[in-house]
């Protein structure tokens, strides 16, 4: 095995990063949904905010992409 | 059997080549094309929405009053009326960047914002008119954004370094979220759609649900980006008018 195999292992295995991204995300839109069950008269309040937990998390995700466009391209 | 090359789609392609000032090159490219078609689509769908400007709305005029209203109201939520006077840049962000994304995903068109080089031209400009309105806004004093109220003494110095990173990557983030996720979902529907020519005439019907559940689903990721987009430089923006 030369280089450039590891290259793409290690290409493929940054694709574990999305696991914590998925993790986060699901845990993300679960507590909107609990507390919109709870108090539904919050409910527009909480979307905008969930979004933008959303968005956090999933950067953590798409950094893992980052990562195996450099190992890929650069 | 011919190669699946999900990247090709973002190739650039000089249309007009040019040359400035010795050597720089601003050559008229696919991408400005389908950045020029998306702001005069923006244009067209507000304008010609409000053409009539009836006192009871018509379909077009009640999409246009729509996301007039959707952006009005997240500012207001977000930032309170001190953002009142930003609203016309913010809007345009929003239906720039939607008409971007919305462009791209037209079969045979380029997806303007799945370069990270242009998201980070928006989102560097935003970072730095953003910062300056923090200190027009508050003078030296904006340097307390890195120190949050109620800090214990012993850590003050893990915590300065800490926000300061945070603060800078600001512009990092919102920019690679949007370029990535374009590219992510342009490059998957490609990788599906080879899968239709590799699988040939006995299975290749296989993929086409998931093709038509995928796009659907980047309709979804091409408005939601746009909208996480314009909502975080709201945060941003409450953040340099109110502080924390």
């Amino acid at each position: 095995m030369d280089a450039e195999t590891f290259k793409y292992i290690g290409a493929g295995l940054t694709t574990l990063g999305m696991l914590g991204a998925g993790i986060g995300v699901g845990i993300v839109f679960a507590a909107m949904l609990n507390g919109i069950a709870r108090n539904p008269s919050a409910e527009s309040k909480m979307k905008g905010y969930a979004f933008i937990g959303a968005a956090f998390a999933e950067f953590m995700g798409l950094l893992a992409f980052v990562v195996t466009a450099l190992i890929l391209f650069a | 059997m011919s190669e699946i090359k999900p990247l090709e789609q973002f190739e650039l392609k000089r249309l007009v080549e040019y040359e400035a000032f010795g050597g720089v090159d601003i050559s008229f490219t696919n991408s400005s094309l389908f950045m020029v078609i998306s702001v005069l689509a923006a244009a067209v769908f507000l304008l010609g929405g409000m053409r009539k400007n009836a006192l009871v709305p018509g379909r077009w005029q009640s999409m246009a009053e729509l996301s007039y209203e959707f952006i009005a109201s997240m500012l207001k939520d977000t930032v309170g009326s001190g953002g009142r006077q930003y609203f016309p840049f913010i809007f345009t962000t929003f239906m720039y960047i939607l008409m971007c994304n919305m462009t791209g995903m037209l079969p045979y068109s380029f997806t303007v914002t799945s370069h990270i080089m242009v998201t980070f031209g928006i989102a560097i400009f935003i970072f730095v008119a953003i910062t300056i309105i923090g200190f027009a806004k508050h003078g030296l004093g904006y340097f307390g954004m890195f120190l949050p109220s109620g800090t214990p003494w012993f850590m003050i110095p893990l915590l300065i370094p800490i926000e300061v990173v945070s603060y800078l990557s600001r512009p990092i983030s919102l920019s690679i979220r949007l370029a990535a996720n374009m590219m992510a979902g342009h490059a998957i529907l490609k990788v599906l759609g080879g899968f239709v020519v590799m699988m040939g005439a006995a299975t290749g019907w296989l993929p086409i649900p998931f093709i038509v559940l995928l796009t659907g689903f980047e309709f979804l990721v091409a408005f939601l980006q746009a909208y996480i987009f314009t909502i975080l430089v709201c945060v941003y923006l409450n953040d340099a008018i109110h502080m924390h």
